[in-house]
């Protein structure tokens, strides 16, 4: 058991105080351009609670959302499935163990911006690999720089390449650690693959999955620079994200007022998701 | 071979394919990738890697990008190491508040922090620096390694602390050349995932650099606007900043699964 002792304070300060100085201060400046106006020159006028108004109620912000959902729901319900499978045939021991896992690691430790780029030069319609099988092999007709579909399917399978290695470790951490007595006993009972998957795999892989899932879906909200990169937004503004959005008004358009509201309307829904989903996965742990 | 085992060779094709894409381009010339669609490099050339190595603007964004990566290494592990012991082994007024506030500093879209850390930064006087994005690295890769830290504590009995103590360690000695040396995996995996998610990001590194501490990733950027469209070079760049990766992630190989799970299994 943890023992009572508020001298731990100690050991946490200097983390604290440096995490506080690069989250509150940046904070406290996003919410005090919130609620103000200005017209430049660095003269700021009182807006009150306007900017926020005015984004909950405008239609850019709730298409600029609705697309932000799409896209986290989308490579949700990809990635975790695909995931867990993945994980369930790799092999357990071996040589091969650590081969697979750091060739799967690899994407992962791609720089954001590198990855939009190595995605736009795979779908470059006549000469990225992609690109050319898609048009000259199967026939198909692909240009993601004018379709809005194609757009989508390259941005939610960059972010398939880029992120179900994730999904894949943690599985795979969780299932390793399930002893294999637990198996000789399915065995004995002759359970079926599937009931071994309900009811040994799957809650052994509870914990992880959990953090699998928040990991992903805090990323994929937050996302910028790979379909920044990879496809600026467009064509139009299919797949301008929240991130990209806030990023036109706040230094496109230099609006800081409405940029900043957005700002923290973003992050509560962020907060928010993030909680609920954490409650409802912890919430058997405690009872 | 089993059929099973057909699926992760699958993936892993799958994953290789735009990798091996990106290096092939490396090594072809600008007149061979847009005349058109070649497997492989059919005139096989090293100029692009030749002018990264030869031109001080390129080989200079590779080392200012580790040279904050390493800062943000050290700071995080250092200020993290204590503080996650704290979090493992005590119960403290407001402890689980804290835990959970640290945690939600990786909910913050990057994008909303970028304009007032560069006022912010600006105003301490360190813009530009390679101290600025190390320290603004801090705000997610601290709480991670906190986080990943106290989760291989958790692993560690109680009864090494109190042994030592009875054998009249002092903390500090306790700490350093017991405690850590028992965790070490965990340290190792640890400072794997600050360096990858520094090295990873550029929107920051980006909004906090100019000239002197410009990341590898922002100097490819401007490249890729102005000097036209040199697809060669900008495909060499990207190779080039997979290797430090591959090496880093060559030493956690053992541990990568349990490192990923954040030691909770």
């Amino acid at each position: 058991m943890k023992t009572e002792n508020q001298k731990a304070w100690f050991f946490v300060l200097p983390v604290l105080l440096l995490v506080a100085f690069n989250a509150l201060i940046p904070m406290m400046t996003v919410v005090n351009y919130s609620v103000q106006e200005t017209f430049g020159d660095n003269l700021f006028f009182w807006e009150g609670l306007g900017w926020f108004e005015q984004i909950l109620r405008s239609d850019r912000f709730h298409a600029a959302l609705g697309r932000q959902a799409m896209f986290t729901g989308l490579i949700l319900i990809i990635e975790v499935p695909l995931g867990i499978a993945i994980a369930l045939s790799m092999p357990r021991k071996g040589f091969w163990v650590p081969v697979c896992l750091v060739l799967m690691a690899l994407p992962m430790l791609i720089p954001w911006n590198v990855v939009g780029a190595m995605w736009n030069i795979f779908a470059l319609p006549d000469i990225g690999l992609l690109g050319y099988f898609l048009n000259h092999v199967l026939g198909i007709n692909y240009d993601m720089t004018q379709d809005p579909v194609a757009a989508w399917v390259t941005i939610i399978t960059m972010d398939v390449w880029h992120w179900t290695s994730l999904v894949v470790l943690l599985a795979y951490a969780g299932l390793v650690s399930i002893p294999d007595a637990y198996y000789q006993a399915a065995k004995i009972d002759g359970a079926s693959n599937w009931s071994v998957f309900r009811f040994i795999q799957l809650p052994k892989m509870k914990n992880v999955l959990t953090i699998a899932i928040l990991l992903r879906f805090m990323d994929s909200f937050n996302i910028y620079t790979e379909p920044f990169v990879l496809t600026g937004g467009g064509p139009g503004n299919s797949t301008t994200l929240l991130s990209i959005d806030l990023v036109k008004i706040a230094l496109g358009q230099f609006d800081l007022g409405p940029a900043a509201a957005m700002s923290l309307i973003y992050f509560a829904i962020t907060l928010l998701v993030s909680w609920l989903f954490y409650t409802l996965m912890t919430k058997d742990d405690l009872n | 071979m089993q059929k099973r085992s057909l699926v992760p060779i699958l993936y892993i094709f799958f994953l290789m394919l735009p990798i091996y894409w990106l290096v092939a381009m490396s090594f072809k010339t600008t007149n061979e990738i847009l005349s058109g669609f070649s497997l492989f490099p059919q005139t096989f050339t090293l100029e692009a890697y030749k002018t990264i190595f030869t031109d001080p603007t390129w080989y200079w964004g590779y080392i200012n990008s580790i040279l904050y990566v390493s800062i943000n290494t050290v700071i995080s592990i250092t200020v993290a190491l204590p503080a996650a012991y704290a979090f493992s082994r005590y119960r403290f007024l407001g402890d689980k508040q804290l835990f959970f506030w640290l945690l939600t500093n990786r909910m913050a879209p990057a994008a909303v922090f970028a304009l007032p850390f560069f006022q912010l930064y600006s105003a301490v006087g360190i813009f530009d620096t390679h101290l600025a994005v190390a320290l603004a690295h801090c705000l997610f890769n601290i709480p991670l390694a906190v986080w990943i830290l106290e989760g291989f504590m958790g692993g560690v009995p109680k009864e090494l602390d109190e042994t030592a103590f009875v054998d009249g360690y002092s903390f500090p000695r306790f700490f350093v050349s017991i405690f850590i040396p028992t965790i070490k995996a965990g340290v190792g995996v640890a400072a794997f995932f600050c360096f990858m998610f520094s090295w990873v990001e550029l929107l920051l590194a980006k909004t906090l650099t100019a000239v002197a501490a410009k990341p590898i990733a922002a100097t490819m950027t401007k490249t890729a606007s102005s000097a036209g469209y040199e697809l060669g070079l900008l495909a060499a760049a990207g190779t080039l900043t997979i290797i430090p990766g591959a090496i880093v992630i060559y030493f956690v190989r053992n541990y990568i699964a349990k490192g990923f799970a954040m030691g909770r299994v």
